[in-house]
Parts: C-alpha cells; sequence; structure tokens
C-alpha cells in the first residue's frame, strides 16, 4: 500500500511536469514564463497580480542597488525576463503638478538615471513606445509608477519586463487546462465506450475495465521498449490485438458460461472485482511498481498556436482519439453489426426477439470495448506514463464519464469522458491537482443527484 | 521453511485486532449486501469516517477520544443518509458505483495538503488513543501459546475488538429475526413484491444503510484505536473488497459468516506472505517473484483469484446456504 502511495503523487506530478519539462527542450523563453505562470496561478489561485511583481511601495526606504549621488534621484536598470539588459527605453519623470522634470535613456547596460531638483513625490514613466519588438511589461498597471524621492539619495525603481505575465498567464493556463483536457478526456471517452456498451448489453458493471486499459498500455510498453523493442505504433498494434483477444477472452471463459449457469449480476459484478485485483497485481508483479515511458515519440518540442502550446504527439493523440471515436460510432450508426449492437444495448430480449444474436453481439462488445480501453491505455501511457495502478485510477473516471453520459450508451459515454476530461484539468486552475480526481468524482455524484440517467441518457433506464 | 513461524504469523493476524475490524466491516455488509441487497462497494468510506472522527477528536480538537467514538458513529449515519437519499431510489449498480466513489472523495479530501491542519493530510494523525489503551487492565507481558502470542497492548486490543464484533453480531441476529428483519430479507429477494405489501422499500434499504454503515464505522473506529493513528491511505478502495472476500468466504446473509470470514482470511492472507517471503529467502521462487513488494502482490492477486474462484465454485461461501445466495436479476 505504501507503493501505491508514492504512486499516486508521482502521478499527479508527472500530469503536471512532462509538459514543462517538454518546453524547456528548445524554448528557454518561454518555458520560464510558463513555469512561473503555472506557479503563480497555482499559488495564488487566479489572483497572480498580487505577488506577480514586487512592487517598490512609495516610501519604502531602499537604499541599496543606487549609486551614492550628491543630488537626488530616480534609478534603476531594465532587463528582460532573460536577465539581458534593455538598451533604449525612456523613462520620463514628471513631479507632483505634471510638469516633466527629466527624462533618461538606458544605456547598453540597460541602466538609467534620472536626477530631480528636490525630494518629493515623483511620478516615474517608462514610454513603451520605445521598447524593442517582442519585451513589454510584465504588469502594465504598475506603469506610471509614484515614488518618494529622498532627499539627496537615489531612489531604485524597477520596472519588471517580460510577457504581460498577470493577464497572458492566466489565459495561457486556462487554454492549457482545455487542451489537456479535451485530450485528457477523449482518452477517457475511448477507454469509457466499452465499459458503458458492456454494460448496455449485459447489465454486467466491469470492475476489470480499468484493467484492460492498464494490461493494453503495459503489453505495448513491454512490447516496444523491453523484448523486441518494436517501433511504438507496431507495439500497440500487437498491445491492443492482445487485449482485444483478452477481452473476448474474458466473455467467452468466464462470462457467458456464468450467464448460461444463471449467474446474478451481483455475484458476476464481485467476480469481475476479483479479476480486476488478481490481473492488477499479475501487472504490478511482472512490470513492478514503478510508472514506464514508451521509447518513441518523447522529448519532443512543442508547437504554440496562440496561448496554446502542444507537442505533435499531443496533437496526433488527440486526432486519433476522434478519429477512433468516429469511427466507431460511424460503426454503430451504419454497419448490421453496429446497429445490432445498439439494438441489443436497448433492450437485449427484443433484439433476441427479433432474431439478433445476443451472444455474438457481446463477444463483439467485449472485444471492441477491450480494443478501445486498450487504445485509451496506449494514448494515456504516451500523454503521461504506463503503470500497473492507471487502470484502477481511469475506472473511477470512466465510471463517472460513463453515468455522466447515460450508462449503456456509447456517445453518452463520449460526452461524459470530455466533461470529466475538462473537470478535472480545468479544477486545477482553482484548487489543489491532488483533489482532481476528486472533482471528476462529485461530479459524478451531483448528475447522479439531479439527472440520474445522464445527458444522453434514456429515462426507463433509472430503473 | 519454518512452518511453525508461518502459522504462528497466520494465527497471530487471523485473531488479532485487524481481522476484527474486519469482521466489523464485514458485518455491517452482510447487513447491506446479504440481508438487504445492496451492492455498497463504499464500505472503507464509512470504516473512514469512524476512524477519523476518533482522530479528528482527539488529535485536533483535543477532545476524549469516547466523544470521538461518538463524532464517528454521527458521522457514518449522516454518511449514509447522504449517500442513501439520493442513491437508493436509483438502481442497484448506480448504487454500487456512487458509493465507491464517495468513499474516494472522502480519502481524496481528508489525504490532501488543504486539509492538513484538521486530518493530519497525507502525514494522518497520531496517538490517538491513550485514553483507550490507559484502561488496559492486563499486566505488561507476553501472553499465548507456542507462535500465537500477543503483548498485553494488542490483546486487550483484540479482545475489546472481538467483543465489539460479538456484540454487532448478536445485534444483526436480533434485528434479522424481528419483523423488520424480514420485511429487509423480502426487499432483497423480490422489492416489488414487498412494495406490493405496503411496506416503504425506500425506508427499510436506508435504515439498513445506515445500521451496516455504522457497524462498518465502528470497524474504522477500533481500527484506529488499535493502532493508534489514523492516515488515508489505509482506506484504499480495495479494503471494501477484502471486506467483500471476508463476507462471501464466511458466508454471506450468515448470522457468523463475516466472523468467520475474517479469521480465516487473515490467516490465509498473513501465513501464505509469510512462507513466500521465506520461500524468497531460501530462492525457491523465481527471480522476478523476490523483489520488493513481489509478495505482496502475489498476495493480493491470489485473494482476487480466491474471490472469482469463491464466487463461481461456492458462492455461499464456508458457511452460508446455496438458496441465500444475492442473484438479483433485473
Amino acid at each position: 500500500m505504501g507503493a501505491k502511495r508514492v504512486l499516486f503523487g508521482q502521478r499527479i506530478r508527472l500530469l503536471l511536469s512532462p509538459r514543462d519539462a517538454r518546453h524547456a527542450a528548445g524554448h528557454r523563453y518561454r518555458a520560464w514564463s510558463v513555469v512561473l505562470g503555472l506557479v503563480i496561478v497555482l499559488t495564488t489561485m487566479l489572483a497572480p497580480a498580487a505577488v506577480a511583481v514586487e512592487t517598490p511601495s512609495p516610501g519604502d526606504d531602499a537604499t541599496q542597488g543606487g549609486e551614492q549621488a550628491t543630488e537626488q534621484g530616480v534609478t534603476g536598470t531594465l532587463r528582460d525576463d532573460e536577465s539581458e539588459p534593455v538598451e533604449g527605453v525612456t523613462i520620463v519623470v514628471t513631479d507632483a503638478s505634471g510638469a516633466e522634470v527629466a527624462e533618461a535613456e538606458t544605456d547598453s547596460s540597460g541602466q538609467w538615471e534620472a536626477m530631480v531638483p528636490t525630494g518629493g513625490t515623483y511620478t516615474v514613466e517608462l514610454d513603451t513606445g520605445t521598447l524593442p519588438e517582442g519585451v513589454e511589461l510584465r504588469d502594465p498597471e504598475n506603469n506610471p509608477l509614484e515614488v518618494q524621492v529622498p532627499e539627496g539619495r537615489t531612489r531604485p525603481v524597477i520596472f519588471q519586463l517580460g510577457e504581460g505575465e498577470a493577464d497572458r498567464a492566466q489565459a495561457q493556463a486556462i487554454a492549457r487546462a482545455v487542451a489537456n483536457g479535451l485530450k485528457f478526456g477523449l482518452i477517457i471517452a475511448m477507454a469509457g465506450v466499452g465499459l458503458s456498451l458492456i454494460f448496455g448489453t449485459t447489465g454486467l458493471i466491469n470492475f476489470a475495465h480499468g484493467e484492460l486499459v492498464a494490461l493494453g498500455a503495459m503489453l505495448t510498453w513491454y512490447f516496444n521498449v523491453d523484448d523486441p523493442q518494436i517501433q511504438l505504433i507496431g507495439a500497440a498494434a500487437i498491445g491492443i490485438a492482445l487485449t482485444a483477444a483478452f477481452g473476448a477472452g474474458l466473455e467467452r471463459g468466464i462470462f457467458l458460461p456464468l450467464r448460461r449457469r444463471r449467474f446474478g449480476l451481483f455475484q458476476l459484478v464481485i467476480i469481475t472485482i476479483g479479476i480486476s485485483l488478481l490481473i492488477r497485481h499479475l501487472l504490478l508483479l511482472f512490470f513492478g511498481g514503478s510508472p514506464r515511458t514508451y521509447s518513441d515519440y518523447v522529448g519532443q518540442e512543442a508547437l504554440h498556436f496562440g496561448p496554446v502550446s502542444l507537442t505533435p504527439r499531443d496533437i496526433v493523440i488527440m486526432c486519433l482519439s476522434v478519429l477512433i471515436l468516429v469511427a466507431f460510432a460511424t460503426m454503430l450508426q451504419r454497419s448490421r453489426t453496429g446497429k445490432a449492437i445498439r439494438a441489443v444495448a436497448d433492450n437485449p430480449a427484443l433484439a433476441s426477439a427479433s432474431g439478433i444474436d445476443v451472444d455474438r453481439v457481446t463477444l463483439v462488445v467485449w472485444t471492441l470495448g477491450a480494443a478501445l480501453a486498450a487504445s485509451g491505455g496506449v494514448l494515456f501511457g504516451s500523454a503521461v506514463a504506463v503503470d500497473w495502478f492507471m487502470g484502477f485510477r481511469l475506472l473511477l473516471l470512466m465510471f463517472a464519464a460513463v453515468i455522466l453520459g447515460g450508462i449503456g450508451t456509447a456517445y453518452g459515454a463520449m460526452a461524459g469522458g470530455l466533461v470529466i476530461g475538462l473537470v478535472t484539468e480545468l479544477s486545477v486552475l482553482w484548487f489543489p491537482s491532488e483533489l482532481k480526481y476528486m472533482w471528476a468524482l462529485l461530479a459524478l455524484i451531483v448528475v447522479l443527484l439531479v439527472r440520474p440517467r445522464g445527458i444522453l441518457g434514456q429515462r426507463e433506464r433509472i430503473g | 521453511m519454518d512452518w511453525a513461524s508461518i502459522l504462528g504469523n497466520g494465527l497471530r493476524s487471523g485473531f488479532g485486532p485487524q481481522a476484527a475490524s474486519y469482521a466489523l466491516l464485514a458485518i455491517g455488509l452482510n447487513m447491506h449486501y446479504g440481508f438487504t441487497g445492496l451492492l455498497n462497494f463504499g464500505q472503507v468510506g464509512f470504516m473512514l469516517v469512524g476512524a477519523y472522527g476518533v482522530g479528528i477528536s482527539v488529535a485536533t480538537f483535543g477532545w476524549s477520544m469516547w466523544v470521538g467514538v461518538l463524532v464517528g458513529i454521527l458521522g457514518a449515519i449522516v454518511l449514509a443518509l447522504i449517500v442513501g437519499i439520493p442513491t437508493l431510489r436509483l438502481r442497484a449498480d448506480y448504487f454500487a458505483v456512487t458509493t465507491i466513489a464517495v468513499a474516494e472523495v472522502l480519502r481524496l479530501i481528508v489525504r490532501s495538503g488543504s486539509a492538513e491542519e484538521v486530518t493530519g493530510g497525507p502525514f494522518g494523525l497520531q496517538s490517538i488513543a491513550d485514553e483507550f489503551h490507559a484502561l488496559n487492565p492486563i499486566p505488561n507481558g507476553t501472553y499465548g501459546i507456542g507462535g500465537l502470542s500477543y503483548s498485553s497492548g494488542q490483546l486487550w486490543s483484540l479482545l475489546v475488538t472481538w467483543g465489539v464484533a460479538l456484540v454487532a453480531t448478536v445485534v444483526v441476529i436480533l434485528l434479522m429475526r424481528s419483523p423488520w428483519g424480514r420485511v429487509i430479507k423480502a426487499i432483497r429477494e423480490d422489492e416489488e413484491v414487498a412494495r406490493a405489501l405496503g411496506k416503504g422499500v425506500f425506508s427499510y434499504k436506508l435504515q439498513s444503510l445506515v445500521i451496516g454503515g455504522v457497524i462498518g464505522a465502528l470497524g474504522g473506529v477500533m481500527f484506529a484505536i488499535a493502532g493508534q493513528t489514523v492516515n488515508a491511505d489505509t482506506y484504499q478502495p480495495q479494503v471494501t473488497f477484502f471486506a467483500y472476500t471476508v463476507l462471501i468466504l464466511g458466508g454471506a446473509a450468515t448470522r457468523f459468516g463475516p466472523l468467520v470470514g475474517a479469521v480465516l482470511f487473515w490467516f490465509l492472507f498473513s501465513s501464505v506472505s509469510a512462507a513466500l517471503r521465506q520461500a524468497a529467502n531460501a530462492e525457491y521462487l523465481p527471480g522476478f517473484m523476490t523483489t520488493g513488494g513481489a509478495t505482496g502482490a502475489v498476495v493480493l492477486a491470489t485473494v482476487g483469484l480466491a474471490l472469482v474462484l469463491l464466487m463461481v465454485f461456492r458462492p455461499q461461501g464456508l458457511m452460508g446456504r446455496r438458496q441465500d445466495v444475492i442473484t438479483l436479476t433485473s
């Protein structure tokens, strides 16, 4: 149990850090502002302006930094957010009556100094028009600054340059959270479709569904990294195929015979729990407790789309998820098998009476559901990491997604998955990230209170 | 292989305070699952509420431990009402998913750093049961025969916890003999029939949920008191699954099944763990089974396998009757 606790913590950190780490590859400049922005947002919960910039308060009797001058004045050094000096920026000092008393320009080392005739309150304004391209004030509200200048002393004045951190960090954080939420939600949706359809066709809540996710991801890791070291796409194909076969085997080897022996649903549900414990700990036994990553598509440079930065891998993950979900939906909508699946999910008895082979449809659902779960696992493993406990962690989110969308329907699971993904990732903006899964589960509970059939569910499904 | 020590390990664990706490969890689950037919997968949530009721009262607010026990019980009642009122009207599987989600939400909350001032966050709370151990009438020393021996503190904890478990068992037996119990079993067999006879099914289910939840919370209370500590990582969802294994091993819907199941489960769990550790040390096992955590993984995988095999081949458990097996085919 101790190991699990560590893993849980690691996963949360992993969900946050690799993206930042990826930035570091070629975009140190951007990476810093991103990291800083994230830290600011997390620590201040959307009030970053309060701590983002240390504003010298008027009357602050600072003595350090300034040169000892015979006369009084204001001085400072302008550096951008990579600590490079910024040259040729004009700074204008006006007195209390609004009359301009001094003007200064930064030299090659970024330093500037403006002398004023007497001590008193002055307004120091940085002429933003003279800033070089790509450099701006980090906190535009702190320009102009009111400064108290003591008699006979030079008073340091700090203008922080960089990006407009206060607004931009928040916008970026939200955009990033939305992008992550979509990515995560699509993966949950894909993995959850099978859970929902297995429920729809057999009434069984499959607690071992998370283990299908983990199994697919782990097998893929094995073929990709450990033994034959196949490229990720090939390894994923093998992993997914094996997991699909395993799902089919579970249905044919365990659940179909037990249904024929008139086992009740409660018994079957408890059997899925046993299977889940078994597979999960076999994964732990054979693959160990530490999180693993695939050997392909790591350390990519991020591409920037306005406020959002995504690695090509993230984009491919999202596109693939959409593609797979659309293909699956088309199959459900158009093909003969798809129609049969929907018919059985809607009303097994009626479907059986109209000549549909329910056992065959159930087998197809288990096979496809396991394949989709494994694909979700591979994509999740590619986006974050693979570990033995990932299945159970995702299972609760899949439950949330499936019930949110309306259990028993394929499209409901997709809609629910997106909502859950967005809820978990957006919650990080306002709340500690260790609680992010809690919000998904709370969303599940709230939906059960307000609209138990889910977003797309039908009324009579509630029972 | 030192079979005496393996056996001693198993026996010590099988009769130990932890097994008694699991017996309480299983007695509560028996109320829910065995007698009423409620698929509660969040029993660990009730356990957590009981344990943290004591822990927070004592360590955070400095109240008496006995107030803490009351707080834990009240917390369990409140939790049962909060979970039950909205979801007991829904189909059984919704209830199952909601309960597991609620239990996990509780765990995440008490574990979070933002709750650290109250719950100790990831570090938990310590020294919460000095009052209980101060009452220990058993003189210091080690008691027992052969491999089965306990320190006086352990003996005191296990006697009280098994005592509570016995009381809970008697209460459940009396309840199930009463007219109330007959309605509860009727609901398990066929809800519609009970409803047709004019019984308020929802209200009976809620009462069952509260009673079983309080018994589960007592399991948490005693678990926390015996260990002198509460820590969120103890209350993982798999604790509920262990409680199910205990219940099904002994026999769901039986009177003494949970007690027998708890002893047997922990006896097997600990003796198999000990045997595996010894086998690993003696290099009887293949290499991948000897790395850190591997014995734990093997034992837990075995629990899973045992649960499947039990459910398939002997769903009534050791002591149950075949006709009491909960089928629910809706």
